[in-house]
């Protein structure tokens, strides 16, 4: 089956992330397809680099890098959502004249029509969050 | 691109306090370019989101319910409210926002877009979806 999957929330404030990332695992390892994953809300935050947590916890911002980069995965993060909560691209950071960028490999920033177009796209498009 | 598939969007929170209701109708209004079957649930606290008078202007965030109004011009004219979530805050329909929509296949005759339907409809109308996104 072909999935898509929107996660709404941030990292490590809210267990949503943690649930997508292993229903996205358990769904690869059966033989799924994802046809994209889609950040939104405060799901932008999956997407920065500067993430550092503590040593002796998961880093949930590298866990989606290494899974795109491990099955080629879409990690979309929504343009609007991102500029609101400062998660930015070396495109953004020109275009609205920021200092850097901070967008963590294996994202891109993109329009909500992503969005739209993965529901059309997929066979089901799973919601995590509140 | 395939036929056009039944989107659902079920708004369950306040217009203000989280961001969920904004950025739910900035997906509706861009979503409504992709020409699909588009409806919208309000159900809980997200029948806040269509009330009448809403004045943000103490807390200092922004008032975005005017742009409800605008889901008319994008086709967006099926917004159903559930009546035992309007019942349970002490709301009547009279205190919503009237929004309507024109029908272009009937000379732009203004038609209202809501419609107050109880849970076992809403139900139905659930089940009938191909995607449901929920904010």
């Amino acid at each position: 089956m072909k999935f898509s999957v929107v996660v709404n929330e941030g990292p490590y404030t809210h267990q949503a992330v943690d649930s997508a990332y292993q229903f996205i695992r358990a769904a690869l390892e059966a033989g799924h397809e994802i046809f994209r994953i889609f950040f939104y809300h405060d799901g932008v935050n999956n997407g920065t680099r500067l993430t550092t947590p503590p040593q002796d916890d998961r880093h949930i911002v590298n866990r989606w890098s290494e899974l795109a980069s491990e099955h080629d995965l879409d990690l979309v993060v929504c343009v609007a959502a991102a500029q609101r909560r400062g998660i930015v691209d070396p495109d953004e950071a020109k275009r609205n004249s920021k200092d850097s960028d901070n967008i963590a490999p294996g994202f891109r920033i993109s329009g909500l029509g992503q969005l739209i177009e993965a529901g059309i796209e997929s066979d089901r498009l799973l919601v995590f969050g509140d | 691109m395939s036929e056009a598939k039944k989107f659902m969007y079920i708004n369950r929170h306040a217009p203000c306090g989280t961001v969920y209701a904004v950025e739910g109708l900035e997906v509706v209004l861009i979503g409504a370019a992709f020409e699909q079957n588009v409806c919208m649930a309000f159900i809980g606290d997200g029948v806040f989101q269509l009330k009448q008078n809403q004045d943000t202007a103490d807390t200092g965030i922004k008032n975005f319910s005017p742009a409800y109004r605008a889901l008319g011009d994008y086709e967006v004219n099926r917004l159903y409210v559930e009546r035992e979530s309007l019942e349970e805050r002490g709301l009547t329909e009279d205190e919503l926002m009237p929004l309507t929509w024109e029908d272009e296949d009937d000379d732009w005759a203004e038609k209202p877009s809501l419609y107050i339907v109880d849970r076992a409809q809403l139900s139905d109308l659930i089940e009938e979806q191909d995607i449901i996104l929920n904010f």
